[in-house]
């Protein structure tokens, strides 16, 4: 990322932000057949509120108008939209290029060949595990299989570099060489993301995050396989460990990136759903141009951040205090590490919480599936039969045998 | 081992976007999916010049770079080739 006449670093130019985003995620719906256990989005129920087709053309219009380069769609799951193929090619057609996320449950051998011969289309199937125990313990029975079909096909239409997209966690890190070797099968490339405490992966946070020799195992990982290994630049936080990984080190949410959700609210990023993040919507007067460029939250992103209680670390100018998303949702100060500090100061400030987590903030929109509650319709035992009336004549009347 | 880049003719990727900025420009390459950036209005003069002139150097001197820079601005050319942002015409 240095084509450059002189010395100035990509990392300064964005922290004051761009009259545009780079790129930028939009959930299309947040319905999803899964129900993956850390979904950050909370997914399941589709919102009847979600953009119409039209709205959706139009922000596409104003994408291309600002000249974001790509969008990362995902959701829920994109792919049940029933217009999902339109607004990818209208979006492709106006030069907007789409790189979607996937389960892989509608990729048949026809859409893979449709995706293959679209050079401004990059799909990403999403796996978290390299064995479909693993794998299926957090993302539901048979979606293992459902990921690696989808892969099959993709290869056997010829699509060249889609990507295997894995989110870290406790169970998945020692398999790391065995998604490389997975996404080398495919001719796909492997790409690992953060597990954030974000919608329902709050509540799994604690038993799913690396533990500390894990994010160590990963950054030696990670530095040994260089830009082979795509990381939507999530790991920066690990920078602290010395070296800095290949990428962005920074957090782009308000700068560089932001998210557009399924009902056309606008967040600072994709792992902020809340409403401390909510920047505005694109239904509103000035659409999503308005929002990116008038956004007080977005302003107040763009000035230079202070390191708080980091500011006196070694590592301050490496790591940056780390993930916004991950310091808000487990209770911690935005001001202040990580809570996977790579020097420990996370895990002292995360001991200093409150006892059992009441006081943590809550996603602001749930979409998960209710659950089904098992009911079994019975008589009260007491009333076996019906009541004994007043003119009963039987002798037997009002009579309770009991149960053999 | 090819010519310098200044003597080549060199124009953009197909695949690489282009979008001015107020410090230069930004670009972003969809085949590789690699952005990058050009730090200066007039390195972007020049990628945009290129097109159309014989040769590297001629597309730098049409968009007002002065010999003294020449080097400078033939650097950024050739790593922006090395990352295939830009690459070499026939025509």
């Amino acid at each position: 990322m240095t084509a450059t006449v002189g010395t100035t670093r990509l990392v300064d130019l964005f922290e004051s932000g761009l009259d545009a985003p780079i790129c930028l995620t939009w959930e299309l719906t947040y319905a999803c057949n899964l129900a993956c256990t850390h979904c950050l989005s909370s997914s399941g129920r589709r919102d009847p509120r979600e953009l119409t087709t039209a709205e959706a053309k139009a922000v596409i219009d104003e994408l291309e108008a600002m000249q974001v380069f790509y969008v990362n769609i995902g959701g829920g799951e994109p792919t049940v939209r029933a217009d999902f193929w339109e607004l990818l090619d209208y979006a492709t057609a106006h030069h907007v290029g789409v790189k979607f996320s996937t389960n892989g449950v509608r990729i048949t051998p026809e859409a893979a060949r449709r995706l293959a011969a679209n050079d401004y289309v990059d799909v990403q199937i999403s796996l978290d595990g390299a064995t479909a125990d693993v794998n299926d313990a957090v993302r539901g029975v048979g979606s293992y299989a459902t990921a690696l079909r989808a892969m099959e096909n993709l290869a056997a239409a010829d699509m060249r570099n889609f990507k295997l997209s894995v989110v870290c966690t406790r169970h998945n890190i020692p398999q790391l060489d065995e998604f490389k070797d997975l996404a080398d099968r495919y001719g796909a490339q492997l790409r690992l993301t953060r597990l954030r405490p974000s919608g329902r992966g709050a509540d799994v946070w604690d038993d799913l995050h690396p533990t500390a020799a894990q994010q160590r195992e990963l950054y030696d990982w990670l530095l040994a396989h260089g830009d082979k290994v795509l990381t939507g630049d999530s790991f920066f936080h690990l920078s602290a460990y010395g070296e800095a990984l290949p990428g962005l080190n920074l957090c782009g949410a308000g700068r560089v990136v932001c998210l557009i959700d399924p009902v056309g609210d606008v967040y600072a990023c994709p792992f902020a759903i809340h409403d401390e993040f909510l920047a505005g919507n694109v239904r509103a007067p000035g659409g999503f141009t308005e929002v990116w460029r008038g956004s007080e939250l977005f302003a107040r992103l763009r000035t230079p951040q202070h390191g708080g209680a980091c500011a006196s670390c070694a590592f301050y100018d490496t790591c940056k205090g780390g993930c916004m998303a991950a310091k808000f949702f487990t209770g911690l100060p935005l001001d202040g590490p990580d809570p996977e500090c790579v020097q420990g100061y996370g895990e002292q400030q995360l001991a200093k919480r409150a006892e059992g987590g009441a006081d943590l903030p809550k996603p602001s929109a749930d979409h998960s599936r209710r659950r089904p509650v098992d009911l079994v319709l019975t008589r009260r035992r007491d009333l076996e039969r019906p009541p004994v009336g007043a003119c009963a004549e039987d002798p037997l009347a009002g009579l309770r045998l009991g149960r053999p | 081992m090819t010519a310098p880049a200044l003597d080549r003719a060199l124009g953009l990727h197909p695949q690489v976007s282009v979008r001015p900025e107020p410090f230069g420009a930004l670009l972003y390459h969809f085949g590789t999916r690699r952005l990058t950036f050009l730090k200066d209005r007039r390195l972007l003069a020049v990628v945009e010049l290129l097109a159309d002139a014989p040769t590297a150097r001629d597309a730098c001197l049409a968009a007002g770079v002065e010999e003294a820079e020449l080097p400078r601005y033939g650097k950024a050319l050739a790593a922006l080739a090395e990352s295939s942002m830009l690459v070499g015409r026939t025509s």
